[in-house]
């Protein structure tokens, strides 16, 4: 499916971003994580954020959540101003953040709860939700009864049970053992293909974002800004074979390569200030 | 190799029947070491032991004390003495209770809350509750809402203190969370920090439970006309020695009847979490 087809079969979750830049800190510990970054991502896209560790992908993910305050530029979502958090925009992060006096239903009827919707709706709407995910028969269960694998889908869930215009994802299965994280990614993107909605997914295994993703964009580290945009041309659905093609190998190689650049530290971006200015937008 | 799973299995048994026997064995040891108190206790109360800087001479033995349980329990005292201490400290009690989770849920949550009220509340938290009687007395016209007050301020500022702990600590991330899925400020108070509090307000509720029976025993010693512990230090003033010590059984057990009954309500609405000392 082409980009434009996924815009036509959607009808919210567009992405603007332009010279976004966030500060963190305060007074004389004030940084820049963020640095004039800009992008578009079309509605029911799939796009990964790749970037080393500190680099300010949470930070990004956060603003577009609305729990940070951008410093300049602008962030729109449906040319709507991201003003603050809202259940159209929701967000899984690496350690769930469940309730644990709720049982894995009750978490996931919290959204609806919260939309004044009654008791006996939205407790179908939840085992719905958790059926898609494949947990029906944990809905009672608290949340400290559940796997890390189950706890992440019960947030999912949560999450999703909204219908958000976007998908804000954080390493969400970046505490997963190698295993577990592959069935999730698989789940995802079948959960994907039945509640279509933009997903930014926010990682650093390159693996995962070209298995995952429509478009990966590689930030640079701290101050984040934005080295390349990648197109990923693995036609969907993917088998996870994929992960051992020949082309699958060459991209991998090439983000490596980016990151290692940024990594190499500062001397090097003096040397060759080249491609860390490379222009994100389409 | 086959031997193996055999072996494991004979050790396995062995153990299962060491630890029996060892669990079985330590009740034993148990109520050997009661009864050696016990016996310890009559004895010296028998023979009248005066070791120069204790003497036992006017202490009950525990048979005293049990024909003094028997003649208290006929008496129609016991009732009331039984039900004036449990009516001030349950009224004490539940009015610290809404005021301490009151307060501190406002304080945990509001900065301007906490800037208003914490600075008297600290200047009368050093006050031990017992040295708040004098002007209890004074302030109060019945000596019965006195001592209500007395239990009052003994529980209030556990309670209090825990409360304001718990809704500190709630996980922030939490509370992103509830706010990204709509969640409005008053939802997000029931839904998420009175919740993520409770296991430490359940804590401040036992502490306080405690400091409650304190409170009130110190009170009636004091200013009571009725009461346990009133009982226990009339027992006192009309050498009615066996009854001292069984107020202060009563006494001991009425407290640990409350803090009982207190973890169990607190372990029914907070079923997600298990503390340690109730999965034993
Ligand atoms: N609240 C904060 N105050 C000050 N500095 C912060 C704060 N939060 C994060 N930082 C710093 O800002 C930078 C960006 O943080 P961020 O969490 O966005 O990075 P990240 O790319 O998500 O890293 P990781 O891959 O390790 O999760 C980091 O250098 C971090 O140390
Ligand atoms: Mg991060």
């Amino acid at each position: 499916m082409s980009r434009r087809e996924l815009s036509a079969r959607h009808k919210g979750g567009r992405i603007d971003a332009e010279h976004v830049s966030i500060r963190l800190g305060s007074g004389a510990d004030a940084f820049e994580a963020v640095q004039d970054v800009s992008f578009t991502i079309e509605p029911g896209e799939f796009v990964c954020i790749l970037g080393p560790s500190g680099c300010g992908k949470s930070t990004l993910l956060g603003a577009l959540a609305g729990h940070i305050k951008i410093a300049k530029g602008s962030l729109h979502v449906d040319s709507e101003n991201v003003g603050g958090p809202h259940p159209d925009r929701g967000i899984v992060f690496q350690h769930h953040t469940l309730f644990p006096w709720k049982s894995a239903r009750d978490n996931v009827a919290f959204g609806p709860k919260m939309r004044g919707i009654r008791k006996a709706e939205r407790r179908r709407l939840a085992s719905e939700m958790l059926e898609l995910v494949g947990l029906s028969d944990f809905a009672h269960r608290y949340p400290k009864q559940l796997s890390g694998g189950m706890q992440q889908r019960v947030e999912i869930a949560r999450v999703l049970v909204n219908r958000p215009r976007l998908l804000l994802m954080d390493e969400p299965f970046g505490a997963l053992d190698a295993l577990t994280r592959l069935m999730m990614q698989e789940l995802l993107l079948a959960i994907w293909q039945r509640v279509p909605t933009t997903i930014v997914f926010v990682t650093h295994d390159i693996d995962e974002a070209l298995f995952l993703a429509d478009r990966i964009i590689v930030m640079s580290s701290r101050p984040g800004r934005i080295l390349e945009v990648i197109e990923v041309p693995f036609a969907r659905p993917r088998p996870t074979e994929i992960m051992a093609s020949q082309e699958f190998g060459k991209l991998k190689a090439h983000c490596l390569s980016l990151l290692r650049s940024t990594l190499d530290g500062n001397a090097l971006q003096r040397l060759s200030p080249l491609g860390i200015t490379a222009d994100a937008r389409n | 190799m086959v031997r193996a799973p055999l072996c494991s299995q004979a050790t396995e048994a062995d153990s299962l029947a060491q630890s029996f026997e060892s669990a079985y064995g330590r009740w034993i040891v148990r109520a050997i070491s009661v009864a050696v108190c016990l016996l310890a206790w009559q004895a010296a109360s028998r023979f009248r032991v005066d070791l120069g800087i204790i003497t036992f001479a006017n202490v009950p033995g525990p048979t005293d004390v049990l024909f003094a349980a028997i003649a208290f329990a006929k008496s129609p005292k016991v009732f009331a003495h039984i039900a004036t201490s449990l009516t001030r400290v349950f009224a004490g009690y539940a009015i610290a209770v809404v005021v301490g989770i009151g307060l501190g849920l406002a304080i945990g949550k509001s900065r301007r809350a906490a800037d208003l009220l914490s600075p008297p509340l600290e200047l009368l938290r050093p006050i031990p509750a017992v040295a708040w009687i004098p002007l209890a007395v004074l302030m109060f016209p019945s000596s019965e809402l006195s001592m209500i007050f007395i239990t009052f301020i003994g529980a209030v500022f556990p309670i209090l203190l825990n409360t304001v702990h718990g809704v500190e600590n709630v996980d922030p991330r939490l509370i992103a969370s509830a706010r990204s899925l709509g969640g409005t400020r008053q939802a997000i108070l029931w839904e998420v920090i009175l919740p993520g509090a409770a296991p430490s307000i359940v804590t401040g509720l036992a502490v306080g439970m405690g400091t409650s029976w304190f409170c009130l025993i110190t009170a009636e010693m004091i200013s009571g006309q009725f009461g346990i512990g009133y009982f226990t230090w009339e027992s006192y003033t009309l050498q009615n020695y066996a009854d001292i010590v069984l107020g202060m059984v009563l006494i001991g057990m009425l407290g640990m009847g409350s803090s009982y009954l207190l973890r169990r309500i607190g372990a029914a609405l907070t079923p997600w979490h298990t503390p340690e000392e109730l999965r034993r």
